[in-house]
C-alpha cells in the first residue's frame, strides 16, 4: 500500500479499502523503521493522527473541508485546504546550501537505497559506516519520499536542491517554471532562482500536485497566472510529435559510465519510438556555475541579513554593544558554508566591486538564457539530459570535499536551468551497478510544464524503474498495478 | 465649508503685521510688490553670512535639502498592517514589517499614486518605468537588515519647487525663487529606537517600520536657511494640499537633512556636511546658518571641514558631529528581486491589452485629481480679491481647506484693518470685533465697535488714572517688581487690560507703569 500512486492510495480511500488514520498509521511505522536514514527532522505523529482523523470523520459524514491555519507557506496551505495529511518536517542542509544533505545542524541523511538487500550484498563494511548520501540540499524529503514514508514531499530547488536529491535517491522530483508556485513561505535562498520543488513516486502524482499548487498568489509579486491545464496528464500521447534535444556541452568531465549510458539508452529509445532527437549546442554552459555562485552569494547575503536574533532565532549573550551581539548571534548560528557565502556576497556587492561581479553575473545569466531560448525557437520541445555525474557517493568519500567544491561540481547540470527560470524533472530510469538510482532530467519551456511532464510520463512508462525493497523488513506486496 | 471664525482671526492678525501701515487694501497701487527671481546659486542677498578677504570674492553657502514625506496611507508600503500615530507599541507590526523568513513585499498602490501627485505638483517627469532596490545596513529598527528603496530608477525625476520669501526693511517685498527637484523616490520607513541610557538598552518599536515615505532631493541651489526655511514651508502647503503627507515636523511626518557646503563662486563646491535632527522650519534655518559660518570659520583659520554627519543642538544652537559611523558606509546595493519593475501608464489608452484599466496606476487620471496648488490660490486672490501678494501668503496657511465664502466682505476687513492701523480700537478688541462681524456681517465694523464702546483709550491722563489705580491695589507685586523681578509686571498689564476691556495699547501701559513701579 505504501508504494502505491497518490492517485491509487486515494482511490483506496475513497473506496473504503484503507482508512485515513491506517494508512497515516502505516506511513509513520514506516517512518519509525527507517529511522536510521535521517530524513526526518520532526515527525509531527499527533498532528498527523488528528488530521487523520478529521479525514476519516468528514470522508464518513460527506462534509466538506473548513479549518483556517496560522501563517502557512501558500503551496503548504493549498495543500491542507485540498486534504493532505502533514506527516513531517524533512531534513537538510543549512538553510539549503549545499549537494549532499550532510551539512545540517540535525546530522546527515540517509540514502534508502544504500539499505536494499542489493547495497548490502555488495558491500564489505557495516551499515553504519558505509551507506551512501541522498544528495541535497532537499535530502531529507527525497528520502522520505523513496522509502515509502510518505507519498509527496516538497523540497525548494536552487541550483538543483530538489532534482539533485530526486536522482540520487530514485524518485521524480519536478522543478516548476519560475513564478509559477508562490514563494510566499519559502525561506529564500536566491529569490531570483528559488521555487518550491515537489516529489513523488511518479509523474502523474507530480503533475497533480503541480496542478493544485500553480497560479498567480497576491502574496507573492513574481508570480503568474498559471496556463489553463487539463485535469490530468494526456492518457494517450503521441512521441513522434516531440524534438528532443542533447545539448552537447552537458558530456562533462566526471560523468559516470552508468549516467552516460543511461543517457544513451534513453535517447535511443525516444528516436526509436519516432521523436526527432538531435544534438543541439547552449554555448555559454561552461561560465554558468560561476555566475550561478556569484549571484547565489550576493543574494544570500542580503536575505542572510534578517538573521539578527531580536525578533526570533538563536541570540547570542554577548550584549556589550548592539553590533558586537548581533556579530557573535550571526557567527555562532550560521554555519561555516553558510558564513562563506555572506562574506562573499557582501564582497562581490561592494560599490568597488558591484559592476565587475553581480552586473556581468547578470549580463552572462542573459547570455544562459538566450542559449536556451535559441534552441527552443529552432523547433526543440524538450532537452534531455543527465541529472548528476553519477550515483549517489558514499558519505565517506563525499565529505573527503568541502561543500563549496562539491555543490560546484554536483550542480553542473541543473543551476543553468535555474538561471534560466524553465521547468525541468527528473525521472528515475535504473539502478547503477552499485544498486543506487540514476536519474535524467527533462527541461521544457517557460510555462510548458505540463507538456514538459507528458513528455517525462512516456519515458517513465518506457524505462521501468524498479520499486524500492528494503533490507530486513516485511515487504507489503499488496501492489494492485491494475488499478 | 469655510473655517472657523477664531481660526480666521489668527489669520487675520498675521495678516495685519504685513499690511503697509500706509495703505489702506482698497488702493489699486498697493500691488507695490518687487519680485526678483534669481535661478542660479550665486545669489547675492543680505541675507547670507559673509566673510571678506582682501581680493578674493567672498564665500558663499551651498545648501542642498534631502526631505524624507511620510506618506498618508491607510496601510504601510509593502504590507498590510495599518499606519497609525500613536498606537502601543509594536501593535502594527504585520509578518513581513518584522522580516520573518518567507515573507514578501506587496506593493501598495495608494503610494504610488501619492508619489505620482507629488510629481506631477512639483512639475517632475514621471518615470513610466521605475525600479526597487535593497539598500544593506544593520541597525536594530530594521529587521530585514536592508531598506527597500529606488537607487537606480525613481518615480519621479527633473521638477522644480517655486517658494517666497519676505525681505525689506518691512519685510513687505516678495521674493520668488526655485529649486531643482532632482527625485523623487519610494521607500521603506524604518522603526523607531527609543535609548534608555539609564538601563543601557535601546527599545524598539515596529510600528513605523515598513510606512511608505517619499524622499524628496533637491539640488544644492539655495545659499542660506531662510531659503531652505522657505522652500519647506511652500513643500508643506503643497503635500497637504495634495493630502499626500500631512507635513507636520515636529510628529516626524516631514524629516529634513541639509547638506552644506561653502565656497567661492566660480570654484569648486566645498566639503559638505550633513545635518540632521532639526525638528522644526526655525530650526532648520537656523541650523543651516549655523554650519554655513562655522564651515567659514574653520576654513578661515587654515582649517579643512570634513565630510560628516552632524546633529543639530536646538538647546545651544550648535551643529556637533554626531558618532562615528567606522568610516564611509557602503551600502551595497542590490535590486530587489521579489518586486518586478513598476509600471504607471500615460493615459488610459496606453494602458496594454488584456490589463484592467482599473487596476493599474494612470497620470491623466490622477492629473485630473490634483487639487488648486498654493500657489494658483494665491494668485486667485490676488487677482480676485485686490490683495497685496503678501498678504496672499498669510491667507493660504496650513491645515485650511481654505474656503473664501467667508460672510466677511474685503471691504470690512480692510476697514477694520485700518482702525486698528490708526490706534482707534487695539489689537486684541480687533478679534472681538471681528468676531462680531462674522455672526451680523450686516453690520458695519464702526456701528459694532459703536455698539460695545470699544474705542481705544488714548487719552494719556485717562491712561495715567487706570494705571496708578492698578499700581496702588498691587502694593506687594509693586515690592517684588522693584526687588528685580521683572516679570510680574506683566501681571499688572494684564489687570489693566481687564478693567478697560482691552481698549489700551500694551505697549503704552507698560511704559507707563514701569515708569510708575521704578
Amino acid at each position: 500500500m505504501l508504494g502505491m500512486s497518490i492517485r491509487e492510495v486515494s482511490q483506496a480511500l475513497r473506496d473504503g479499502r484503507v482508512s485515513a488514520t491506517e494508512l497515516c498509521r502505516k506511513c509513520i511505522n514506516q517512518i519509525q523503521r527507517t529511522l536510521y536514514l535521517n530524513a526526518f527532522i520532526t515527525i509531527t505523529e499527533e498532528t498527523a493522527m488528528e488530521q487523520a482523523q478529521r479525514t476519516d470523520n468528514r470522508l464518513r459524514t460527506g462534509k466538506p473541508l473548513g479549518y483556517v491555519p496560522p501563517f502557512n507557506a501558500t503551496v503548504v496551505q493549498k495543500l491542507l485546504d485540498q486534504g493532505a495529511v502533514l506527516v513531517g518536517k524533512t531534513n537538510l542542509d543549512e538553510f539549503a546550501m549545499g549537494a549532499g544533505s550532510t551539512d545540517g545542524v540535525f546530522g546527515p541523511v540517509r540514502n534508502p537505497w544504500s539499505y536494499t538487500s542489493l547495497y548490502r550484498e555488495q558491500s564489505t563494511e557495516d551499515p553504519d559506516s558505509d551507506w551512501a548520501i541522498t544528495g541535497g540540499s532537499s535530502g531529507g524529503s527525497a528520502a522520505a519520499v523513496a522509502s515509502l514514508s510518505s507519498f509527496l514531499a516538497l523540497g525548494s530547488d536552487t541550483g538543483g536542491s530538489t532534482r539533485n536529491p530526486g536522482s540520487l535517491c530514485g524518485v521524480v522530483a519536478l522543478k516548476p517554471t519560475y513564478s509559477l508556485l508562490s514563494r510566499h513561505g519559502l525561506i529564500p535562498l536566491v529569490n531570483s532562482m528559488d521555487v518550491p520543488g515537489i516529489m513523488t513516486r511518479s509523474v502523474h502524482d507530480a503533475a497533480t500536485v503541480l496542478r493544485i499548487l500553480q497560479g498567480r498568489d497576491e502574496r507573492d509579486s513574481t508570480t503568474v497566472q498559471a496556463p489553463s491545464t487539463p485535469p490530468s496528464l494526456p492518457e494517450h500521447f503521441d512521441i513522434r510529435d516531440i524534438c528532443v534535444g542533447i545539448p552537447k556541452e552537458y558530456h562533462a568531465p566526471g560523468l559516470s559510465k552508468d549516467t552516460l549510458a543511461q543517457w544513451s539508452r534513453v535517447a535511443d529509445m525516444f528516436e526509436q519510438a519516432g521523436a526527432r532527437v538531435q544534438e543541439v549546442s547552449l554555448p555559454h554552459t561552461q561560465h554558468s556555475i560561476v555566475c550561478y555562485h556569484v549571484l547565489c552569494c550576493c543574494e544570500v547575503a542580503s536575505n542572510m541579513a534578517c538573521f539578527d536574533g531580536l525578533e526570533y532565532g538563536h541570540c547570542s549573550k554577548v550584549d556589550s554593544s548592539t553590533d558586537a551581539m548581533y556579530a557573535t548571534t550571526r557567527h555562532e548560528g550560521f554555519n561555516s558554508v553558510v558564513r562563506r557565502r555572506i562574506l562573499s556576497g557582501n564582497y562581490f556587492l561592494l560599490k568597488s566591486n558591484y559592476k565587475r561581479y553581480f552586473v556581468k553575473a547578470q549580463q552572462m545569466r542573459r547570455l544562459i538564457a538566450e542559449d536556451f531560448k535559441n534552441v527552443f525557437r529552432s523547433g526543440i520541445d524538450v532537452l534531455l539530459t543527465p541529472t548528476t555525474l553519477s550515483d549517489a557517493a558514499r558519505y565517506s568519500d563525499f565529505i573527503q570535499e568541502d561543500n563549496q567544491t562539491r555543490s560546484a561540481q554536483e550542480d553542473v547540470f541543473t543551476q543553468p536551468v535555474n538561471m534560466a527560470g524553465l521547468p525541468a524533472v527528473t525521472v528515475p530510469t535504473a539502478l547503477s551497478h552499485r544498486g543506487l538510482p540514476i536519474g535524467l532530467q527533462l527541461i521544457g519551456q517557460t510555462l510548458q510544464d505540463w507538456k514538459l511532464l507528458t513528455v517525462a510520463q512516456w519515458m517513465e512508462q518506457k524505462v521501468n524503474f524498479p520499486i524500492i525493497h528494503l533490507h530486513g523488513e516485511s515487504n507489503e506486496r499488496e501492489l494492485n498495478r491494475s488499478l | 465649508m469655510a473655517a472657523s471664525p477664531s481660526g480666521y482671526s489668527r489669520m487675520f492678525f498675521k495678516l495685519r503685521k504685513y499690511a503697509n501701515k500706509s495703505q489702506s487694501l482698497y488702493h489699486i497701487d498697493s500691488f507695490n510688490l518687487v519680485i526678483r527671481t534669481i535661478w542660479t546659486s550665486g545669489s547675492r542677498t543680505q541675507l547670507q553670512p559673509k566673510v571678506h578677504t582682501k581680493s578674493l570674492p567672498q564665500m558663499v553657502g551651498v545648501v542642498g535639502l534631502e526631505i524624507h514625506a511620510q506618506i498618508q496611507s491607510t496601510s504601510k508600503l509593502f504590507s498590510g498592517s495599518h499606519v497609525r500615530f500613536l498606537a502601543p507599541p509594536n501593535s502594527l507590526v504585520s509578518h513581513f514589517d518584522a522580516s520573518l523568513p518567507g515573507t514578501l513585499p506587496v506593493l501598495n498602490r495608494r503610494c504610488v499614486e501619492a508619489a505620482v501627485l507629488t510629481g506631477l505638483a512639483l512639475n517632475c517627469t514621471i518615470n513610466r518605468k521605475s525600479l526597487f532596490d535593497r539598500k544593506h545596513y544593520f541597525y536594530a529598527d530594521m529587521p530585514a537588515g536592508y531598506q527597500i528603496t529606488q537607487q537606480r530608477v525613481p518615480i519621479a525625476v527633473n521638477g522644480m519647487l517655486v517658494y517666497s520669501y519676505f525681505e525689506g526693511r518691512r519685510r513687505d517685498q516678495v521674493v520668488t525663487k526655485s529649486v531643482k527637484i532632482k527625485q523623487i523616490q519610494l521607500e521603506q520607513d524604518s522603526g523607531k529606537s527609543l535609548h534608555d541610557d539609564d538601563q543601557s538598552q535601546t527599545l524598539i518599536d515596529l510600528n513605523r517600520a515598513g510606512v511608505g515615505l517619499m524622499e524628496l532631493v533637491m539640488e544644492p541651489e539655495m545659499c542660506c536657511g531662510e531659503e531652505a526655511a522657505a522652500a519647506v514651508r511652500e513643500l508643506q502647503l503643497i503635500l497637504q494640499a495634495l493630502g499626500t503627507c500631512q507635513a507636520n515636523m515636529a510628529e516626524g511626518q516631514l524629516r529634513v537633512d541639509a547638506n552644506v557646503s561653502v565656497h567661492r563662486p566660480g570654484e569648486p563646491l566645498g566639503v559638505r556636511t550633513e545635518v540632521k535632527n532639526i525638528n522644526s522650519v526655525r530650526h532648520l534655518a537656523k541650523a543651516i546658518d549655523y554650519e554655513i559660518q562655522r564651515q567659514m570659520e574653520v576654513l578661515q583659520s587654515a582649517g579643512k571641514v570634513l565630510n560628516e554627519t552632524r546633529a543639530f543642538d536646538s538647546k545651544s544652537g550648535n551643529t556637533i558631529p554626531m558618532r562615528d559611523k567606522e568610516g564611509l558606509q557602503d551600502y551595497r546595493f542590490m535590486p530587489e528581486p521579489n518586486l518586478p519593475p513598476l509600471f504607471v501608464y500615460e493615459s488610459e489608452a496606453s494602458v496594454p491589452a488584456g490589463v484592467d484599466p482599473a487596476q493599474v496606476v494612470v497620470i491623466d487620471r490622477l492629473s485630473g485629481q490634483l487639487p488648486e496648488l498654493p500657489s494658483v490660490k494665491r494668485t486667485r486672490l490676488v487677482e480676485t480679491y485686490d490683495i497685496l501678494q503678501e498678504h496672499s501668503f498669510t491667507l493660504v496657511v496650513r491645515k485650511s481647506t481654505f474656503n473664501l465664502c467667508i460672510p466677511i466682505s474685503p471691504c470690512a476687513l480692510a476697514e477694520l484693518i485700518n482702525l486698528v492701523e490708526s490706534g482707534h480700537i487695539s489689537s486684541s478688541t480687533a478679534k472681538q470685533v471681528f468676531q462680531e462681524m462674522w455672526k451680523a456681517p450686516e453690520k458695519t465694523v464702526g456701528q459694532i465697535v459703536k455698539e460695545q464702546d470699544l474705542w481705544m483709550i488714548n487719552d494719556k491722563e485717562e491712561l495715567q488714572k487706570i494705571c496708578k489705580r492698578i499700581v496702588n491695589s498691587h502694593p506687594e507685586e509693586v515690592q517684588i517688581i522693584r526687588g528685580g523681578n521683572k516679570k510680574v509686571l506683566n501681571k499688572l498689564m494684564g489687570e489693566v487690560q481687564r478693567e478697560t476691556k482691552g481698549r489700551t495699547d500694551p505697549v503704552q501701559i507698560r511704559a507707563i507703569l514701569e515708569k510708575m513701579v521704578s
